[in-house]
């Protein structure tokens, strides 16, 4: 993975002195909190419900054993011994003091992180396919792409106040595994057919208070021009998007009230000045960056291990765990293999400091020391041999890393809600932990077969809710928190956003609704068909239907009872 | 007499910013004796009469987030001042002003940041081509003032280019190439 030059390194210490410039005049009174916001914000420092809540950036989702470390010592020293993988592959701690986070920072710039950008409105950390360079259907390795747009958006001064914040993803997969049609600017990097490479672009997707898919400006931009063009459309946005109302500050709102045509004009006429300008890419700088994402030295091994199959035929959760959590690689001999950090119980995306450690560990022995996060909040080790597989196995399961849910219903994906965050409506990990406790059972989560579960705490959308084939989403009820429930959404090449079903639930009745779709399902679904694609096939009507009657029924039932 | 940061240092400064009260109207208002910036609607009613004050550099204008800055195209030949407001320091519509009005329109006077600017921002007003910028009067003592020039050069080798360093950093040095 890439790693930095001094001058990398240069502008992250950089950074740091600034920060402890601003937090020591923040706390002498010489800033208001205004002035400060910004300031620590764009440091991916929150001030949350109990404590500050700090983002470290983890550009493209890509870690190594020693940053794993650096996080586990930070976890222990400052925080209370865990950290939080998000949804946008960063990592937060919940419970710094703010008069640690200079120091926080100094430790992070040691070993080549930094909470630059993580918040704010400025472009924020860009986000990729965290199997980039060992999927079998890639075309063109995302990585160096994102490290370029990190470059290239880091401290942009044109661009450190826009009207809201900002995301890019970088895709170069058959499948899009990074959600571009859900970012303000997606890249899907591609071939044209002359066999050039450059990106298709989309722009005005997010998700939020209103969600909308991106749409394509640009069928194919040259690779050399591709920071002018995000420049153009960074141009327009800065000087049009709305500031006048919070709500309606995404550039996805310009580009609806424009419409996509006008937008392209206008992104169009800003590129035709700056194309060709001094922001063209060379390929010097390109093959500069590349080299840091060449494939480490992979042994030549036979396509299939037969150890690894043999182990498979005797021991059964070993089988389970190599179907649920463990992929295929690119290279003959090689699999991915993925972490799970949904375990029954703990708020999905949740590490301790042991279990940092022992990735790292078992990064260095297993994997090139490298390790990746995916959006869906769990870890991936992307190298490993076949060979290695049952003995990984071994060690994960203690570690409480092998959970078999990679994928299926338990694997939710939530924001940290009501328990954490300031702008939540309502709790998230309780309502995950309780569908988690309710479906438990692996030979029944294994016959459900592959569903995403998305929770988010309120409208912000940091869980995802939209996109999941269930969205459950906290609203505010008079004080009081309920949930609504959409089915049907989607991430990836048919990314489709939920439908409600209907009124909200209180939070007890969440695992009782899950249920009851999951009853339609399992009726209605034909052989080798996933949740998602049965409600395409039906409809939501049924599973409507059979979630507000059951509802009724139990009701009833506690009427029933209360009245003996 | 104001503090002003220009090219790295304090200098004082007696230029005023002329903003149009409720009701006044651009055509009419008066423009005194002295050094004024005026919004450029006071500007475009008056060129005429205002044109030698702005030939002879005692007369600058400034422009609004919502000002199109290819509206001054054909002034700036004779602007000696023109500045750019920050109505609130997190609107950030001038650093793309500033930018379009030196590279795009090529101006080479003075441009001026005015306005909501605070020293947290003095490095990246100094990208996007701003050399002088004004505080509102007060906001900062002199010995805060002095201290915020080193800010300045908060990031010595920044990645990407702007006005100030155009290229950027991948055209400016050769940088490390693994061994």
């Amino acid at each position: 993975m890439y790693k930095y030059d001094e001058y990398d390194q240069r502008i992250v210490d950089e950074r740091v002195a600034q920060f402890r410039d601003q937090t020591r005049r923040y706390l002498a009174g010489e800033l208001s909190d205004d002035e400060f916001r910004p300031l620590r914000l764009q440091n991916g420092l929150y001030i949350q419900r109990h404590a500050p809540m700090l983002r470290v950036a983890i550009p493209y989702g890509n870690l190594r054993a020693a940053q794993l470390r650096k996080l586990a010592h930070i976890a222990r020293t400052y925080d209370r011994g865990y950290a939080h993988f998000t949804t946008r592959q960063n990592v937060q701690f919940n419970w710094p003091k703010l008069e640690d986070v200079p120091e926080i920072l100094a430790e992070l710039a040691t070993v080549q992180m930094h909470a630059i950008q993580t918040s704010g409105s400025c472009i924020r950390n860009v986000t990729s396919d965290p199997f980039a360079g060992v999927a079998g259907d890639e075309h063109i390795d995302p990585r160096p792409w994102g490290e370029i747009v990190r470059q290239w958006s880091t401290f942009h001064p044109e661009f450190a106040f826009l009207p809201r914040k900002f995301k890019i993803a970088v895709n170069g997969a058959a499948e899009d595994r990074a959600v571009i049609q859900a970012h303000d600017i997606g890249l899907d990097l591609k071939h044209d057919a002359a066999g050039r490479i450059g990106f298709r672009v989309l722009v005005g997707g997010g998700l939020g208070r209103t969600p909308i898919i991106g749409e394509e400006i640009a069928a194919f931009v040259p690779w050399q021009h591709i920071l002018s063009y995000c420049e153009a459309i960074l141009r327009v946005y800065n000087l049009h998007g709305r500031r006048d109302n919070l709500y309606k500050a995404r550039i996805k709102i310009l580009v609806k009230a424009l419409g996509i045509e006008e937008f392209r004009r206008q992104v169009d006429a800003e590129f035709a000045h700056l194309k060709d300008g001094p922001a063209t890419l060379t390929e010097a700088e390109v093959a500069r960056v590349a080299q840091h994402f060449d494939d480490p030295e992979y042994a030549e091994l036979p396509a299939a291990d037969a150890g690894f199959a043999a182990r498979k035929a005797e021991n059964k959760p070993f089988a389970a765990w190599a179907k649920r959590n463990v992929r295929a690689h690119k290279r003959a001999g090689y699999a991915s293999v993925v972490l799970s950090l949904k375990p029954t119980g703990v708020a999905p995306g949740d590490i301790s400091a042991e279990q940092l450690e022992r990735v790292a560990e078992l990064a260095e022995r297993y994997s090139f020391g490298e390790v990746r996060v995916t959006h869906e909040q769990n870890l991936v080790l992307a190298d490993v041999r076949q060979a290695d597989l049952f003995e990984l196995w071994q060690q994960v399961r203690d570690a409480r890393l092998a959970t078999p849910n990679i994928g299926l219903l338990t694997d939710i994906i939530s924001c940290p809600g009501g328990d954490f965050c300031n702008l939540a409506n309502a709790k998230s990990i309780p309502i995950a932990n309780a569908i988690q406790a309710r479906f438990d059972d692996l030979d029944y989560l294994f016959d459900i077969g592959e569903i995403e579960l998305n929770i988010s705490g309120c409208m912000n959308a940091c869980g995802h809710h939209h996109v999941g084939h269930i969205g459950v989403l906290g609203v505010d009820k008079n004080g009081e928190e309920w949930y609504q429930v959409t089915i049907g959404g989607s991430q990836g090449n048919h990314t489709a956003l939920g439908k409600v079903i209907g009124p909200s639930f209180a939070a007890h009745e969440m695992p009782d609704v899950v249920e009851s779709l999951i009853s339609v399902y399992l009726e209605l679904r034909h052989a080798d068909e996933r949740f998602i694609d049965t409600v395409r096939r039906v409809g939501a009507e049924p599973f409507k239907t059979r979630v507000y009657a059951e509802r009724a029924a139990r009701l009833e039932d506690e009427r029933k009872v209360v009245n003996g | 007499m104001a503090e002003i940061i220009r090219n790295g240092a304090l200098h004082a400064d007696d230029w005023e910013v002329l903003r149009l009260a409720e009701g006044q109207d651009a055509a009419t208002v008066e423009v005194e004796h002295g050094r004024w910036i005026v919004p450029l609607a006071v500007w475009q009613a008056q060129r005429e009469h205002l044109a030698a004050r702005a030939e002879a550099g005692v007369l600058g204008v400034w422009l609004a987030g919502s000002d199109d800055p290819a509206q001054l195209a054909d002034d700036l030949v004779r602007l000696q001042l023109v500045a750019v407001d920050f109505p609130k320091f997190a609107d950030g519509r001038g650093y793309s002003i500033a930018t379009l009005l030196r590279a795009r329109l090529g101006y080479g006077g003075e441009l001026r940041a005015i306005g909501n600017v605070l020293r947290d921002q003095f490095f990246f007003y100094l990208r996007c081509g701003f050399d002088v910028i004004q505080p509102q009067p007060g906001k900062y003592s002199a010995a805060q003032l002095q201290a915020a020039l080193a800010s300045l050069a908060d990031f010595s080798e920044p990645y990407q280019g702007a006005v100030d360093r155009a290229e950027p950093l991948f055209r400016r040095v050769r940088r490390e190439v693994r061994a």
